[in-house]
């Protein structure tokens, strides 16, 4: 397929841009060569992003078990909201006075989501998870060197954590200390307790876990880091199974993020744009970034906390995925919220026990809202691969789920349908698994050619990884 | 699965030989390249760097994953294999000619196993 900027020719053009309605200026130091721009008509144009999305999977055109990454449908009633032009006509550098109602939006979704999680209070201006995880890490810093405790330099990460868990970690400063999982995939209490010190300032952990248990001992784990000292972040991932259940706040975390754009159903993949937004308990919320709205008898205000650590994005986050996402809890509501978490669950655990009758489990036992499935039976039986049951899948127009995550499992794939699928969907995709499952025995070969129905086979990811082309230099 | 008896290996599927009464050659096994896959970046420590029996002194990627390779032994990077830089798939096509580092002035080593060991080891 042919990028727009070798589509076209030059002369080509469409008028979608209005005339200008400001004085125009001259730049001090105008360009040097012209801009660089594709030359095309508005048929071309259309077209090319309507056969764009024809080569796109999304959670519109079919079942996307990514595990970890909870790929709900995403109401098109957020959309309309998100649209309103009260919260489009506007400019974030507009007097507060005269933009009331988008700072109430910020303000009633801080009350609800810490309700939600048992903090008090919240930012919204970290752009996705990663960037959450980096500022709810900056708070804890700030926390300790405002306390004159310098020596608190390591940050506890168990080795079933997301990868950028650790990467944030050492983004903030911070040096990181591994701990295993036990067996049963939760956390090593004796490891956790042998880990911690006066040097720990914080453990990030997420429950349910990785592999999608929860543990049991998140109590314990979070009081043998509180006397050691430390601090305890959650990393809000995982969410979804326990939304509306049990709070973050009550299992001992001090810090956390949320993916909005996962747990509460605004758009990701493919750039989201996301919300990593990030809550924390009373003693840590003089340090959050600003500025932060607040309420007093004259209405909304915006204003910075006392020890602020500053900004973390400009402006006030990605402000139309907040009202997204209260759109959708206020639409869900306090009995819908849990209902939406319980049937994550139950559906995890319906598809898990169906594909158990041929595909061994990771873990034993019930699982929270994902499941993760070890294929190297089959692979040793068959040799065929978790990847090639993956590809196996898109032929069948089924998105795979996470593959070869968590590290800790060998031939790992990890499957969350989320609360938005049907029992007949399910139903189909189980076969459809279980007939790869046969595939691999009769006819590996098949398997090992998937996927033929797509618009590309297997890509060549090794040498994109290594020799990756980032940026486009012209014909 | 080739692990020839000449040489030592870590339970994280590194391996050393020895070169000199305290230089060795260190590298990742073909077990370990097998896993891994087709690698695609490779960290390098650099000269002159102290290592640390059992502590990560290098990384490499493979289009699954990073992951740390641990230093068999300890003492101090003398030559690093600056070639695997460009090409990583010299780890996957030919491990043990693929030495990552050549380590000098070794004082400790880390759990080593001989080849028979290491076998059993990646049995399991």
């Amino acid at each position: 397929m042919k990028l727009i900027f070798e589509k076209g020719a030059p002369g080509q053009h469409l008028t979608l841009m209005p005339p200008c309605d400001v004085p125009e200026v001259t730049l001090s130091r105008p360009r040097t060569q012209p801009l660089d721009l594709p030359h095309v008509s508005e048929t071309e144009l259309t077209r090319h992003y309507t056969a764009l999305a024809k080569r796109v999977h999304g959670v519109n055109d079919g079942f996307y078990p990514l595990g970890s990454c909870t790929m709900k449908y995403n109401p098109k009633i957020n959309e309309d909201m998100a649209a309103l032009p009260g919260f489009t006509q506007i400019h974030p550098l507009q007097p507060p006075e005269t933009v009331q109602g988008c700072l109430e939006v910020l303000h009633q979704s801080e009350k609800l989501l810490c309700e939600i999680t048992g903090m008090n209070a919240m930012t919204f201006q970290p752009a996705a998870g990663a960037h959450g995880e980096f500022t709810g890490l900056l708070l804890i810093k700030a926390y300790h060197a405002r306390r004159g405790d310098a020596a608190r330099t390591k940050v506890i990460v168990p080795d079933s954590a997301h990868g950028t868990n650790p990467a944030s970690a050492v983004m903030a400063g911070f040096t990181v200390v591994n701990i295993p999982s036990s067996a049963d995939g939760c956390v090593d209490v004796e490891a956790l307790r042998a880990a911690v010190g006066p040097d720990t300032a914080g453990l990030m952990l997420t429950n349910p876990n990785t592999v999608g248990i929860f543990d049991k001992n998140i109590l314990e784990i979070t009081r043998i880091v509180h006397d050691a000292g430390g601090l305890c972040y959650y990393d809000g991932a995982n969410l979804n199974a326990v939304m509306g259940v049990v709070r973050p706040g009550d299992m001992g975390f001090d810090v956390i993020h949320l993916n909005l754009h996962k747990t509460f159903s605004t758009p990701h993949g493919g750039g989201g744009p996301g919300s990593g937004a990030v809550g924390c308990k009373d003693f840590l919320s003089c340090f959050l970034p600003g500025p932060v709205v607040t309420r007093d008898d004259s209405g909304y205000r915006l204003t910075q906390p006392e020890h602020s650590i500053g900004r973390v994005k400009n402006f006030y986050g990605n402000f139309s995925v907040v009202v997204k996402a209260l759109t959708y809890i206020l639409t869900l509501g306090r009995e819908g919220v849990p209902e939406a978490a319980k049937n994550a669950v139950l559906n995890a655990n319906y598809m898990m026990k169906r594909l158990s009758e041929k595909y061994a489990m990771a873990y034993e036992g019930p699982c929270m809202h994902e499941f993760v499935m070890t294929l190297q039976d089959l692979k040793d039986a068959t040799g065929c691969s978790a990847m090639d049951v993956a590809k196996g899948l898109l032929d069948h127009g089924i998105h795979p789920p996470t593959m070869y995550f968590p590290l800790i499992v060998h031939e790992a794939l990890m499957v969350e349908p989320t609360e938005t699928e049907s029992q007949e969907t399910m139903d189909e995709v189980c076969d459809v698994f279980l007939s790869l499952w046969e595939l691999a025995h009769e006819n590996p070969q098949a398997l090992h050619d998937a996927p033929t129905r797509t618009p590309v086979r297997r890509l060549d990811e090794v040498g994109a990884a290594r020799n990756a082309v980032l940026r486009y230099t012209g014909t | 699965m080739n692990i020839p008896a000449e040489l030592k290996y870590t339970k994280d599927h590194e391996w050393i030989k020895m070169v000199g009464d305290a230089t060795a050659l260190v590298g990742i096994t073909d077990f370990a390249q097998s896993e891994l896959g087709d690698l695609v970046f490779i960290n390098l420590p650099q000269e002159g760097d102290e290592v640390t029996a059992e502590e990560s002194f290098c990384d490499v990627e493979s289009v699954k994953a990073v992951s740390d390779v641990m230093s068999p032994c300890t003492g101090v990077v003398e030559e690093v294999h600056t070639e695997l830089e460009d090409e990583p798939q010299m780890l996957n096509e030919d491990p043990y000619e693929a030495w990552i580092a050549r380590i000098r002035d070794i004082t400790a080593y880390g759990e080593l196993m001989t080849a028979e060991e290491y076998e059993a080891y990646i049995q399991k």
